[in-house]
């Protein structure tokens, strides 16, 4: 059945923005009578124990990132017990988790659920390893899912950065620690079996998963390696046409009128967002404009702009640098918060609903403003919605940051080969060779033009420059199974992923 | 013409194009294409290195092209000064 | 044409050809000289020659330096780059011999090859028998548009030091400012090397401005808004001007040959001044 896009998909397609229906959630385990002695010293013998069957759902958070032990750990000794065709549903599966490869070979895992995956796995996805039609969530839809059951939770393992003996849980403490663990609250609370992993068994006093979610426990000797666990991603551009862009864009927000005193802003760690922040820190301080609060992921920049006074608060999902992980301990407007409280769309007082800005990557931008941050232009899966797709939704203004050309592929496409944001949700692409706003802010379009020297072209014409450039692409149709659906943040259908030939 | 001495030019930078041009012991050319593009791009960028060596006058020659997202202007320059560096 | 800044590109790089008219500054000056290695000179040459070519570079003035008369490379140089039309062609360690051969031979490509458009030049004076030389320079040729002062090979050519604040060559800008001046020639400073020094580069730009530069060399792009903003008129540079354009206006329909606004007259030099103003505020887009 054709979407309100387009494009062919199974399942519940998306209907557009209007077609949102909302839904009211069970209740949950709080009442929940706990036992006692959940501690147990050994990951093999332990995980022996659980009643594991054929087809069960296993949850993981990825806030270790790229320096996560647990999953691998985890499954290691869950394959051991000889059970077949579980679910994973992770919040973000990283390089590090290639031994998973095997597991999906051997069809251990026959499917996978996460809002971004990058490396190994990914690959084994795109080139069909993966027995079953994988799901490519946005942040807040995997929290949505579960406490809707959507997705139901078997067991979660949740990688404890610091863990009392009765099972309160923090990320902000220990070796391993993290800063946060908001991908992994509607996990603690509505999966059917809890179960921290922890290298640190310590007094918490400040939980952020209570003990009345936690089952059981499992020390282990390390669940993770610092290095890995801070991104090496998050440093601002050098690159001067980065930089242009980043003026071009702080230029575009001043004039929208809504930088002032009280704004939100949210932005990602790439290099040219977070030259953004570089520049919009330098404006507030010029012009004595006072924020309230910066969300999402947390950079040291966006600390930095909050110690000196740029923004009240921080509302932090998941911690990308150490400087985070050190401020989200002591200063008390640093917030804490859950995916659902972020960007669950049956939440009206999310976070992502407040925000004037935000600033997104892309790595194609089609004609309608569709945006694709899933896959590469030859349908290979690099990454996923994360989410993207849920501030572009809540955002008054999501603004997507890129360079028009790079090693000669353009940015603009015809017809992006995923869609993981609607166009109807996307306001403006700033590139090098000129800004594009989409036709719906006819109103701002003419206003802007009037009275700034901004560059604003139509995204056609953005095209037309890019194409002048590199000259007209081959078109290549992929006519693969599908591997993978883009859900999302209602959790329908926006596009479908083919299988790819597996060539260098 | 043919080519009797190897040369190369360019550099495996991103947007440009690392170049190496051989003697055949054919009298044809031989175009061995790597690009970052290839699956964009691949046809293009032959046509682009073969037009160049016949407006060179080059009959023979291997052409080894490791592409790094170059546009044609580039492969042009680089494939020329490659040739030239060749004949000179 | 409006050239408030002219930022040096090493020619050989094609990413940096390919974000030349992107990086906001008035010219952009490609290098075949001091930025490439001489093993690399004919590959710079041919790719700057098909990046102009082929590349829209929209309303930045695109020019190219060639390597100077005492080197091997100058004259294939210009074989390849005049053809293909740039805006203009720069001159190193300039001299009226070396500008007078120069231009012979690109008289004589231009006369070969039927090219339907003079190629300009901009000459750098950075040595001392340049700088003592420069009103015969500027008088040999009427190509001439700029003058760059190159003070880095000057104060080596001096055997002094080259510092931050510059007084080692007040006497040599002061020079080509005013000979500039005297050809109705643009004077262009010296850039200021210390590339993550903005509130120096200010300075350095406020007293070229002071002294008759009119545009400053750039070597990276984060300096172009800062000098850009140097040469600029301020708002209230423009309101004073126009308000003296207007006041101007007035007294002539009123038949009146002089004026005075606040107190002060006005001349013509004054009036020539405001009028400058308010075309270079057009021209940056300050006013519409």
């Amino acid at each position: 059945m054709k979407n309100a896009l387009g494009r062919d998909v199974p399942g519940q397609p998306y209907l557009g923005l209007q077609a949102i229906k909302r839904i009211e959630y069970k209740q949950t385990k709080s009442d929940k009578e706990e036992r006692k002695d959940k501690v147990h010293y050994d990951l093999g013998s332990f995980i022996k124990t659980l009643a594991l069957e054929d087809n069960m759902t296993l949850s993981f958070h990825h806030h270790l990132r790229n320096g996560d032990f647990v999953m691998n750990q985890v499954m290691a000794e869950v394959a051991k017990s000889g059970v077949k065709n579980l679910t994973i549903c992770a919040s973000s599966i990283f390089p590090v988790h290639a031994p998973l490869v095997a597991l999906i070979e051997q069809k251990t895992i026959t499917k996978i659920i996460a809002s971004y995956v990058s490396g190994p796995v990914a690959d084994a996805i795109s080139e069909g390893k993966v027995e079953e039609v994988c799901l490519l969530q946005t942040h807040g839809y995997r929290a949505t899912s579960i406490m809707s059951e959507e997705t139901p939770i078997d067991i979660a393992f949740i990688a404890a950065p610091a863990c009392s003996p009765d099972g309160n849980i923090t990320g902000s403490m220990g070796p391993s620690s993290c800063g946060v663990l908001g991908y992994a609250i509607a996990d603690a609370w509505y999966a059917k079996q809890v179960v921290a992993v922890t290298d640190f068994l310590v007094d918490v006093l400040d939980p952020e998963i209570p003990s009345v979610c936690v089952d059981d426990i499992v020390k282990v000797d390390r669940i993770g390696d610092p290095d890995g666990i801070v991104s090496g991603t998050t440093k601002i551009t050098r690159d001067p046409v980065g930089l242009r862009i980043a003026k071009l864009t702080s230029e575009f927000m001043k004039a929208t009128g809504l930088l002032k005193n009280g704004f939100t802003f949210q932005t990602g760690a790439g290099g040219i967002s977070l030259a953004v922040a570089k520049e919009i820190h330098e404006l507030c301080l010029d012009e004595n404009i006072k924020g309230k609060f910066a969300s999402g992921g947390i950079t040291s920049y966006l600390v930095k702009m909050l110690e000196d006074g740029v923004f009240e608060e921080l509302y932090d999902v998941q911690c990308f640098e150490l400087d985070a992980v050190e401020s989200i301990k002591r200063n008390p407007n640093h917030h804490k918060m859950s995916a659902a409280k972020y960007a669950d769309i049956h939440d009206p007082d999310n976070i992502v609903n407040q925000l004037d800005f935000v600033i997104l990557g892309a790595t194609e931008i089609d004609l309608d403003f569709n945006v694709n941050v899933t896959t590469g232009s030859d349908g290979r899966i690099m990454g996923g919605s994360g989410g993207h797709a849920d501030t572009a939704y809540g955002a008054k203004f999501a603004i997507i940051v890129s360079k028009l050309v790079s090693s000669r592929i353009s940015v603009v496409v015809d017809q992006v080969t995923t869609i993981t944001t609607p166009g109807e949700t996307v306001d403006v692409l700033v590139t090098d060779r000129g800004i594009a706003i989409h036709p719906r802010h006819q109103a701002l379009i003419d206003h802007l033009k009037a009275t700034t020297n901004l560059p604003i072209v139509e995204i056609q014409t953005l095209y037309q420059r890019a194409l002048a450039l590199t000259g007209i692409p081959e078109k290549t149709q992929n006519l693969g199974r599908i591997v993978a659906l883009s859900q999302y943040r209602d959790g329908t259908i926006l596009d479908v992923i083919r299988q790819i030939d597996n060539i260098d | 013409m043919r080519i009797e001495k190897p040369a190369q030019a360019g550099t495996l930078e991103s947007n440009d194009i690392y170049v190496q041009i051989l003697p055949n012991p054919r009298e044809e050319i031989e175009i061995r294409l790597k690009s970052v593009v290839m699956l964009q791009f691949g046809k293009q960028i032959r046509q682009v290195a073969m037009q160049t060596l016949n407006e060179k006058g080059i009959t023979s020659c291997i052409l080894n092209l490791e592409d790094k997202g170059a546009l044609d202007y580039t492969i042009r320059a680089r494939i020329e000064s490659a040739v030239e560096r060749s004949l000179c | 044409m409006l050239r408030r800044s002219a930022l040096f590109m090493p020619g050989n790089n094609p990413a940096m050809l390919l974000s030349a008219s992107i990086l906001g500054s008035d010219c952009i000056i490609f290098d075949l000289e001091d930025s490439v290695s001489l093993n690399q000179k004919d590959s710079a040459r041919l790719l700057v020659k098909h990046a102009i070519e082929t590349l829209d570079f929209g309303n930045v003035e695109v020019v190219v330096r060639i390597n100077p008369v005492s080197s091997q490379e100058w004259k294939q140089d210009l074989r390849e780059i005049v053809p293909v039309y740039p805006d203009a062609i720069m001159i190193p360690k300039a001299c009226k011999e070396d500008v007078e051969e120069i231009e012979r031979f690109i008289f004589e490509i231009e006369e070969e090859k039927q090219l339907t458009k003079k190629v300009k030049l901009m000459i750098i004076v950075e040595t001392a028998y340049g700088i003592e030389t420069i009103v015969e320079t500027l008088r040999c040729s009427r190509r001439i548009e700029c003058v760059l002062l190159g003070a880095e090979d000057l104060t080596t050519d001096l055997g002094i030091k080259r510092t931050k604040e510059g007084h080692e060559i007040d006497y040599a800008r002061a020079k080509v400012a005013m000979a500039a001046r005297a050809f109705s020639i643009q004077a262009m400073d010296t850039p200021f090397t210390d590339v993550e020094d903005r509130e120096g580069l200010v300075k350095d730009t406020l007293h070229a401005k002071s002294l008759g530069f009119s545009a400053k060399a750039c070597i990276h792009p984060n300096q172009i808004d800062a000098v850009h903003a140097v040469f600029d008129p301020t708002q209230s540079e423009i309101d004073a001007a126009i308000e003296i354009l207007e006041e101007r206006d007035r007294a002539l329909a009123l038949g009146l040959g002089v004026f005075s606004i606040h107190g002060k007259m006005i001349d013509l030099p004054v009036i020539q001044r405001a009028q400058n103003i308010v075309d270079l505020a057009r021209k940056t887009g300050k006013r519409k």
